[in-house]
Protein backbone atom coordinates (compact mmCIF):
# COMPACT_ATOMS: atom_id res chain seq x y z
CA UNK A 1 0.00 0.00 0.00
CA UNK A 2 2.71 2.35 1.09
CA UNK A 3 4.48 1.79 -2.47
CA UNK A 4 1.70 2.04 -4.50
CA UNK A 5 1.09 5.57 -2.67
CA UNK A 6 4.75 6.25 -2.89
CA UNK A 7 5.14 5.31 -6.05
CA UNK A 8 1.84 7.07 -7.98
CA UNK A 9 3.52 10.71 -5.86
CA UNK A 10 6.55 10.13 -7.35
CA UNK A 11 5.75 9.25 -10.79
CA UNK A 12 3.02 12.61 -10.90
CA UNK A 13 5.55 14.57 -9.33
CA UNK A 14 8.41 13.74 -12.08
CA UNK A 15 6.07 13.59 -14.93
CA UNK A 16 4.91 17.54 -14.23
CA UNK A 17 8.56 18.28 -13.16
CA UNK A 18 10.18 16.88 -16.32
CA UNK A 19 7.24 18.42 -18.30
CA UNK A 20 7.93 21.71 -16.86
CA UNK A 21 11.43 21.53 -17.64
CA UNK A 22 10.85 20.09 -21.40
CA UNK A 23 8.20 23.21 -21.99
CA UNK A 24 9.32 26.23 -20.23
CA UNK A 25 10.83 28.85 -21.74
CA UNK A 26 12.30 30.54 -18.49
CA UNK A 27 16.24 28.90 -18.12
CA UNK A 28 16.21 28.95 -14.48
CA UNK A 29 12.26 27.59 -14.16
CA UNK A 30 13.62 24.57 -16.41
CA UNK A 31 16.63 23.98 -14.56
CA UNK A 32 15.19 23.97 -11.57
CA UNK A 33 12.07 21.74 -12.74
CA UNK A 34 15.35 19.18 -13.97
CA UNK A 35 16.69 19.17 -9.99
CA UNK A 36 13.23 18.29 -8.48
CA UNK A 37 12.55 15.47 -10.63
CA UNK A 38 16.16 14.17 -9.85
CA UNK A 39 15.32 14.13 -6.33
CA UNK A 40 12.21 12.89 -7.20
CA UNK A 41 13.72 10.15 -9.44
CA UNK A 42 15.71 9.40 -6.58
CA UNK A 43 12.56 7.91 -4.43
CA UNK A 44 12.51 5.18 -7.28
CA UNK A 45 15.65 3.93 -6.59
CA UNK A 46 15.06 3.57 -3.09
CA UNK A 47 11.38 2.21 -3.18
CA UNK A 48 13.30 -0.75 -6.06
CA UNK A 49 16.03 -1.68 -3.33
CA UNK A 50 18.76 0.19 -5.09
CA UNK A 51 19.79 2.43 -1.76
CA UNK A 52 23.13 2.93 -3.11
CA UNK A 53 22.03 3.73 -6.86
CA UNK A 54 19.45 6.40 -5.25
CA UNK A 55 22.32 8.25 -2.59
CA UNK A 56 24.19 8.48 -5.92
CA UNK A 57 21.79 9.83 -7.81
CA UNK A 58 21.26 12.39 -5.43
CA UNK A 59 25.23 12.99 -4.94
CA UNK A 60 25.95 13.48 -8.69
CA UNK A 61 23.22 14.25 -10.32
CA UNK A 62 21.36 16.83 -7.98
CA UNK A 63 24.79 17.72 -6.17
CA UNK A 64 27.22 18.16 -8.76
CA UNK A 65 25.63 18.29 -12.39
CA UNK A 66 23.43 20.47 -11.75
CA UNK A 67 25.42 22.66 -9.84
CA UNK A 68 27.76 22.70 -12.74
CA UNK A 69 24.71 23.52 -15.21
CA UNK A 70 24.16 26.09 -12.32
CA UNK A 71 27.56 27.80 -12.39
CA UNK A 72 27.51 27.48 -16.58
CA UNK A 73 24.47 29.42 -16.67
CA UNK A 74 26.15 32.02 -15.09
CA UNK A 75 28.38 32.48 -18.26
CA UNK A 76 24.91 32.89 -20.12
CA UNK A 77 21.63 35.35 -19.79
CA UNK A 78 19.64 33.16 -17.85
CA UNK A 79 17.27 36.18 -16.64
CA UNK A 80 15.86 36.48 -20.23
CA UNK A 81 13.41 34.30 -21.59
CA UNK A 82 14.86 32.89 -24.67
CA UNK A 83 12.75 32.47 -28.54
CA UNK A 84 12.66 29.79 -30.23
CA UNK A 85 11.25 29.44 -33.60
CA UNK A 86 9.34 26.40 -33.60
CA UNK A 87 8.71 25.32 -37.31
CA UNK A 88 6.27 22.07 -36.77
CA UNK A 89 5.29 21.97 -33.16
CA UNK A 90 2.35 19.39 -33.72
CA UNK A 91 4.40 17.43 -36.04
CA UNK A 92 6.38 16.80 -32.52
CA UNK A 93 3.57 16.42 -30.47
CA UNK A 94 2.27 13.65 -32.64
CA UNK A 95 5.89 12.02 -32.60
CA UNK A 96 6.63 11.88 -29.24
CA UNK A 97 2.73 10.85 -28.46
CA UNK A 98 3.28 8.04 -30.98
CA UNK A 99 6.58 7.34 -29.52
CA UNK A 100 4.64 7.20 -25.88
CA UNK A 101 1.76 4.91 -26.80
CA UNK A 102 4.53 2.19 -28.32
CA UNK A 103 6.31 2.30 -24.85
CA UNK A 104 3.04 1.50 -23.27
CA UNK A 105 2.13 -0.86 -24.69
CA UNK A 106 4.98 -2.81 -25.46
CA UNK A 107 5.69 -2.46 -21.69
CA UNK A 108 1.82 -3.08 -20.68
CA UNK A 109 2.18 -6.57 -23.10
CA UNK A 110 3.10 -9.69 -20.48
CA UNK A 111 6.62 -10.27 -19.83
CA UNK A 112 7.61 -12.62 -22.39
CA UNK A 113 11.40 -13.75 -21.20
CA UNK A 114 9.93 -15.32 -17.96
CA UNK A 115 13.37 -17.53 -18.20
CA UNK A 116 16.27 -15.14 -17.82
CA UNK A 117 18.43 -15.94 -15.17
CA UNK A 118 19.74 -13.45 -12.80
CA UNK A 119 23.78 -13.47 -13.93
CA UNK A 120 24.88 -11.54 -10.78
CA UNK A 121 21.92 -12.69 -8.35
CA UNK A 122 21.38 -10.23 -4.77
CA UNK A 123 23.16 -11.74 -2.27
CA UNK A 124 20.41 -12.45 1.13
CA UNK A 125 21.86 -10.75 4.45
CA UNK A 126 23.76 -7.78 3.28
CA UNK A 127 22.81 -4.20 2.72
CA UNK A 128 22.66 -2.93 -0.67
CA UNK A 129 26.09 -0.88 -1.04
CA UNK A 130 27.87 -4.00 0.03
CA UNK A 131 26.65 -5.91 -2.47
CA UNK A 132 27.05 -3.29 -5.16
CA UNK A 133 30.83 -2.95 -3.81
CA UNK A 134 31.23 -6.81 -4.35
CA UNK A 135 29.76 -6.86 -7.78
CA UNK A 136 31.26 -3.56 -8.99
CA UNK A 137 34.59 -4.32 -7.94
CA UNK A 138 34.79 -7.94 -9.13
CA UNK A 139 32.72 -8.59 -12.22
CA UNK A 140 32.68 -4.90 -13.48
CA UNK A 141 36.52 -3.66 -12.25
CA UNK A 142 37.29 -2.90 -15.68
CA UNK A 143 34.46 -0.84 -16.95
CA UNK A 144 34.52 0.99 -13.79
CA UNK A 145 38.45 1.75 -14.19
CA UNK A 146 37.38 2.98 -18.00
CA UNK A 147 34.53 5.09 -16.32
CA UNK A 148 37.43 6.58 -13.73
CA UNK A 149 39.49 7.28 -16.67
CA UNK A 150 37.15 8.72 -18.86
CA UNK A 151 36.09 11.34 -15.93
CA UNK A 152 39.40 12.16 -16.06
CA UNK A 153 39.75 12.91 -19.52
CA UNK A 154 36.12 14.55 -19.15
CA UNK A 155 37.76 16.74 -16.56
CA UNK A 156 40.70 18.15 -18.19
CA UNK A 157 38.17 18.55 -21.40
CA UNK A 158 35.74 20.58 -19.41
CA UNK A 159 38.80 22.77 -18.16
CA UNK A 160 40.85 23.67 -20.91
CA UNK A 161 37.49 24.17 -22.84
CA UNK A 162 36.21 26.49 -20.48
CA UNK A 163 39.04 27.80 -19.17
CA UNK A 164 40.68 29.66 -22.42
CA UNK A 165 39.81 33.14 -22.90
CA UNK A 166 39.23 32.92 -18.92
CA UNK A 167 40.00 37.25 -18.77
CA UNK A 168 37.71 37.93 -21.95
CA UNK A 169 34.18 38.96 -20.04
CA UNK A 170 31.46 38.16 -22.23
CA UNK A 171 28.92 40.95 -20.52
CA UNK A 172 31.55 43.51 -20.40
CA UNK A 173 32.62 43.76 -23.87
CA UNK A 174 29.05 43.47 -24.87
CA UNK A 175 28.41 46.41 -22.69
CA UNK A 176 31.49 48.34 -24.51
CA UNK A 177 30.07 47.19 -27.90
CA UNK A 178 26.76 48.46 -27.20
CA UNK A 179 28.32 52.15 -25.99
CA UNK A 180 30.30 51.85 -28.98
CA UNK A 181 27.26 51.83 -30.99
CA UNK A 182 25.68 54.29 -29.71
CA UNK A 183 28.72 57.01 -29.81
CA UNK A 184 28.70 55.68 -33.54
CA UNK A 185 25.32 56.81 -33.97
CA UNK A 186 25.57 59.70 -31.99
CA UNK A 187 28.91 60.37 -34.34
CA UNK A 188 26.54 59.62 -37.57
CA UNK A 189 23.46 62.09 -36.23
CA UNK A 190 26.08 64.49 -35.84
CA UNK A 191 27.64 64.40 -39.04
CA UNK A 192 24.60 64.21 -40.86
CA UNK A 193 23.15 67.68 -38.65
CA UNK B 1 -4.14 -3.35 -8.32
CA UNK B 2 -2.44 -2.04 -5.91
CA UNK B 3 0.77 -4.17 -6.41
CA UNK B 4 3.17 -2.00 -8.11
CA UNK B 5 5.28 -4.21 -10.63
CA UNK B 6 8.09 -4.05 -13.34
CA UNK B 7 5.23 -2.78 -16.13
CA UNK B 8 4.26 -0.23 -13.74
CA UNK B 9 8.00 1.11 -13.95
CA UNK B 10 8.94 0.87 -17.57
CA UNK B 11 5.67 2.21 -18.67
CA UNK B 12 6.73 5.26 -16.68
CA UNK B 13 10.15 5.33 -17.86
CA UNK B 14 8.91 5.14 -21.57
CA UNK B 15 6.41 8.07 -20.92
CA UNK B 16 9.44 9.90 -19.04
CA UNK B 17 11.87 8.97 -22.25
CA UNK B 18 8.98 10.73 -24.54
CA UNK B 19 8.78 13.50 -22.47
CA UNK B 20 12.31 13.82 -22.96
CA UNK B 21 12.45 12.99 -26.82
CA UNK B 22 9.91 15.52 -27.06
CA UNK B 23 11.95 18.01 -25.91
CA UNK B 24 14.97 16.81 -28.06
CA UNK B 25 13.00 17.38 -30.94
CA UNK B 26 10.97 20.37 -30.07
CA UNK B 27 14.02 22.58 -28.32
CA UNK B 28 16.26 25.15 -30.48
CA UNK B 29 18.71 26.20 -27.11
CA UNK B 30 21.26 24.38 -26.90
CA UNK B 31 20.88 24.06 -23.10
CA UNK B 32 17.45 23.04 -23.07
CA UNK B 33 18.78 20.11 -25.35
CA UNK B 34 20.81 19.15 -22.76
CA UNK B 35 18.30 19.21 -20.03
CA UNK B 36 16.53 16.92 -22.47
CA UNK B 37 18.99 13.96 -22.89
CA UNK B 38 19.40 14.57 -18.90
CA UNK B 39 15.48 13.66 -18.80
CA UNK B 40 16.45 10.91 -21.33
CA UNK B 41 19.03 9.48 -19.44
CA UNK B 42 16.94 9.43 -16.12
CA UNK B 43 14.27 7.67 -17.23
CA UNK B 44 16.75 4.72 -19.08
CA UNK B 45 17.92 4.65 -15.50
CA UNK B 46 14.62 4.10 -14.03
CA UNK B 47 14.13 1.35 -16.57
CA UNK B 48 17.54 -0.35 -15.42
CA UNK B 49 16.80 -0.41 -11.92
CA UNK B 50 12.93 -1.91 -12.29
CA UNK B 51 13.96 -4.73 -14.79
CA UNK B 52 17.64 -5.48 -12.03
CA UNK B 53 15.11 -5.26 -9.08
CA UNK B 54 12.51 -7.72 -11.12
CA UNK B 55 15.06 -10.09 -12.09
CA UNK B 56 17.01 -10.09 -8.34
CA UNK B 57 20.08 -9.47 -10.32
CA UNK B 58 22.41 -6.44 -9.75
CA UNK B 59 23.71 -5.72 -13.34
CA UNK B 60 20.60 -3.04 -14.36
CA UNK B 61 22.21 -1.06 -10.83
CA UNK B 62 25.02 -1.51 -12.32
CA UNK B 63 24.60 -0.29 -15.58
CA UNK B 64 22.51 2.39 -14.16
CA UNK B 65 25.82 3.66 -12.49
CA UNK B 66 28.20 3.71 -15.66
CA UNK B 67 25.13 5.71 -17.61
CA UNK B 68 25.81 7.99 -14.53
CA UNK B 69 29.55 8.23 -14.80
CA UNK B 70 28.81 9.08 -18.81
CA UNK B 71 25.90 11.82 -17.86
CA UNK B 72 28.57 13.77 -15.48
CA UNK B 73 31.24 13.34 -18.02
CA UNK B 74 28.84 14.36 -20.73
CA UNK B 75 27.77 17.60 -19.02
CA UNK B 76 31.69 18.44 -18.37
CA UNK B 77 32.77 18.25 -21.97
CA UNK B 78 29.15 19.90 -22.78
CA UNK B 79 29.55 22.86 -21.06
CA UNK B 80 32.80 23.84 -21.75
CA UNK B 81 32.17 22.81 -25.74
CA UNK B 82 28.68 25.65 -24.85
CA UNK B 83 30.74 28.14 -23.13
CA UNK B 84 33.10 28.08 -26.20
CA UNK B 85 29.89 28.72 -28.67
CA UNK B 86 28.68 30.96 -26.77
CA UNK B 87 31.91 33.22 -26.87
CA UNK B 88 32.26 32.37 -30.23
CA UNK B 89 28.53 33.36 -31.26
CA UNK B 90 27.08 35.17 -28.48
CA UNK B 91 24.51 32.70 -28.39
CA UNK B 92 22.84 29.37 -27.91
CA UNK B 93 20.24 29.03 -30.62
CA UNK B 94 20.84 26.39 -33.09
CA UNK B 95 19.29 28.68 -35.68
CA UNK B 96 21.81 31.07 -35.20
CA UNK B 97 25.25 29.13 -34.67
CA UNK B 98 24.22 26.33 -38.01
CA UNK B 99 26.74 27.28 -40.47
CA UNK B 100 25.99 24.87 -42.77
CA UNK B 101 23.45 25.34 -45.31
CA UNK B 102 20.68 22.90 -45.86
Amino acid sequence: MYEFIAFYVFAIATTILFLITVMSKNVLYAMSALAGGMVMISGFFFLLGADFLGVVQLIVYVGAVMALYAFAMMFFDATKDIKEKHQNPSLVFLLSGLMALLFVVMFSAPIIGDNVQALYPVVEGIGNAQAVGMVLFTKYLIPFEVAALMLLVAMIAGIILAGKKMDYSLTKCEAIDEEMDIEAIIKNEKGEA
Amino acid sequence: MLEIGVNHYLILSGLLFSIGLMGVLRRKNLLMLFFATEVMLNAVNIAFTAIGNYYGDLSGQMFAFFIIAVAASEVAVGLGLLIVLYKKYGSLDLDVISSMKG
